[in-house]
């Protein structure tokens, strides 16, 4: 499966060490294209160093240890001629807790664009506006964008977030466990939002919660202690799952 | 038989007594040194004292003006040495340094801080003053000895390295992770997340210390009394002789008791001093609160 096309991210034989713990096992998974994907499994299984491995945010990690390959669009993430900086700017991030910059509302929408050499104030002014439209966040803020990032509520701020990374214009968004800080107001918000995302983007989307999974997965990937258990399209995963210990997770046996 | 709760309540009211004595300490000292002066300000205008420049205790003139000067020119010397040298040194041990000789290097720094700043002063003594005098000043075309205002700026900035250096690297690490991986996670390179992101999240925390480090060179004595020559002259240049505050404290009372007045004198310049280095302390513990929101 993992030679297959129609795979925007795929990993072979990825083992990764954290210390002297393994982590990952042989995890082989394919995301597609478009659509949610889910990584699915109980805390602490490994779902959020597989996110971290795919942009190398895993690399700020002392004593890590990486084996085996990670394609992006068949471009290898971990190639020691990689760019770095390309491949994580293809891929936006969108954290457990929202992480606004030290810097004003404006100024964190445009922080990407900036460090990526736009400096012309209009072309910044023109996407600050078009990435806060999109995540609903212009009405709230156009008044008061000189403000620190830090004065919004979370949910705002962590709609200021998607529109940051949203502003780099990624392929494909990762997410850890985005609505778990929030209330459920502002969870639904980004729920909705990532839904109208993914017709366009590539959504990877770490949780624990089957609740979530259920509501947006259009893939699955279940993981149990490192191990890649199931992968599949959502409905069949949920509904005929092959094996005994996603079958248990569903059933709320494993947490 | 003593209750539980009345133990709890005998325990609260032992426990303030000693920040009790520290405080009392403190604000005793501060009154008995604005006692002292009084002598001195009662017979001198406060403009004689500060702006004057004829420091001539026998013939009763106390202008404190060529020590503020000094210690002034000292002190800035000392932070334009010390400023940029310890930020950039945190920021390679806080956020390049390989895990091992970043413990390494913290704990030279914190052996730095503890070293008595006599050794700071006879060091600079055997190695700076000659530099000074036989190198740096002939390079500028200039005759000195050797003890001038630079010497005493340089040994002083070393000396402050370890202050600004601990708490910067501090700040820098307790920037969280998630903000970095924000950061990087745009695409914004190592050097970028560094200089928009960690340094400006802990910037409160570097104002303050450079604050405190300002205030610890305004106050230093020792070393400083070593290498500036000793003379009450405002300096013409950083090759000239000086004085500061502290130094005249240290190295002339008790010596010249028996003139009127100059006790009181000296007590005054103390007070200015100790009035000095707590803004300096205050404003440090204000920029934090201040900023770090």
């Amino acid at each position: 499966m993992t030679e297959n096309k129609e795979y925007r991210i795929v990993t072979k034989d990825l083992n990764v060490w954290i210390g002297k713990n393994h982590i990952l096992k042989d995890v082989n998974v394919g995301i597609p294209p478009r659509g949610i994907t889910v990584i699915l499994g109980p805390s602490g299984c490994g779902k959020t160093t597989l996110l971290k491995s795919f942009n190398r945010l895993i690399d700020l990690v002392d004593g890590v240890k990486v084996r085996g390959t990670i394609l992006l669009d068949g471009m290898d993430v971990y190639h020691n001629t990689q760019d770095i900086e390309d491949v994580r700017k293809k891929m936006g991030l969108l954290c457990q807790r929202p992480t606004p910059l030290p810097m004003s509302i404006y100024d964190n929408v445009t922080y990407g664009l900036w460090v990526h050499g736009e400096r012309s104030r209009k072309a910044l002014d023109n996407k600050a506006e078009t990435y806060l439209k999109k995540v609903g966040l212009w009405t709230e803020v156009h008044d008061r964008l000189t403000d620190p990032a830090t004065k919004l509520s979370l949910g705002q701020q962590q709609r200021l977030c998607l529109a940051r990374g949203l502003a780099v214009e990624p392929e494909v968004i990762l997410c850890d466990e985005p609505t778990s800080a929030l209330d459920p107001t502002s969870s639904r918000k980004i729920e909705n939002m990532l839904r109208e995302l993914k017709s366009v983007y590539t959504i990877v989307l770490v949780t624990h919660t089957l609740r979530l999974a259920e509501l947006l997965a259009d893939h699955v990937i279940f993981i149990y202690n490192g191990r890649v258990m199931e992968q599949g399209e959502a409905r069949q995963v949920f509904e005929h799952p092959k094996s005994e210990l996603t079958k248990s997770f569903m059933i709320g046996e494993i947490l | 038989m003593i209750s539980k709760k009345a133990w709890d309540r005998i325990y609260e009211r032992l426990l303030t007594v000693p920040s009790l004595i520290v405080v009392s300490v403190f604000i005793s000292m501060f009154a008995f040194l604005i006692y002292r002066s009084i002598p001195i300000l009662e017979s001198k205008s406060l403009g004689h004292l500060l702006l004057s420049s004829r420091w001539n205790p026998d013939r009763g003139s106390f202008g404190l003006y060529p020590m503020i000067v000094g210690t002034i020119m000292v002190t800035v010397i000392a932070m334009m040495i010390a400023v940029p040298i310890s930020i950039f040194s945190a920021i390679y041990i806080s956020e390049y340094a390989p895990r091992r000789l970043k413990s390494t290097i913290k704990s030279i720094i914190d052996v730095l801080a503890g070293i008595p700043s006599v050794v700071y002063g006879m060091c600079a003594i055997l190695v700076l003053v000659p530099l000074v005098s036989d190198h740096v000043g002939p390079f500028f075309g200039v005759d000195t000895t050797g003890y001038t205002v630079l010497t005493a700026g340089i040994t002083l900035s070393v000396m402050i390295f370890p202050i600004i250096i601990s708490m910067c690297v501090e700040a820098f690490q307790s920037v969280p992770l998630t903000l970095r991986e924000a950061s990087l996670t745009l695409g914004a390179t190592k050097w970028e997340t560094v200089k928009y992101v960690v340094f400006r999240k802990a910037s409160p925390s570097v104002y303050s210390s450079i604050l405190l480090g300002f205030g610890r060179a305004f106050g230093e004595t020792m070393a400083v009394a070593m290498v500036i020559g000793n003379l009450p002259f405002v300096p013409r240049s950083v090759f000239s002789p000086a004085t500061t505050i502290p130094a005249v404290i240290a190295t002339t009372y008790g010596e010249m008791m028996s003139l009127p007045l100059f006790d009181s004198a000296i007590m005054f310049s103390a007070l200015l001093l100790l009035i000095i280095v707590v803004i300096f302390n205050i404003l440090a513990k204000v920029v934090i609160m201040k900023y770090s929101r």
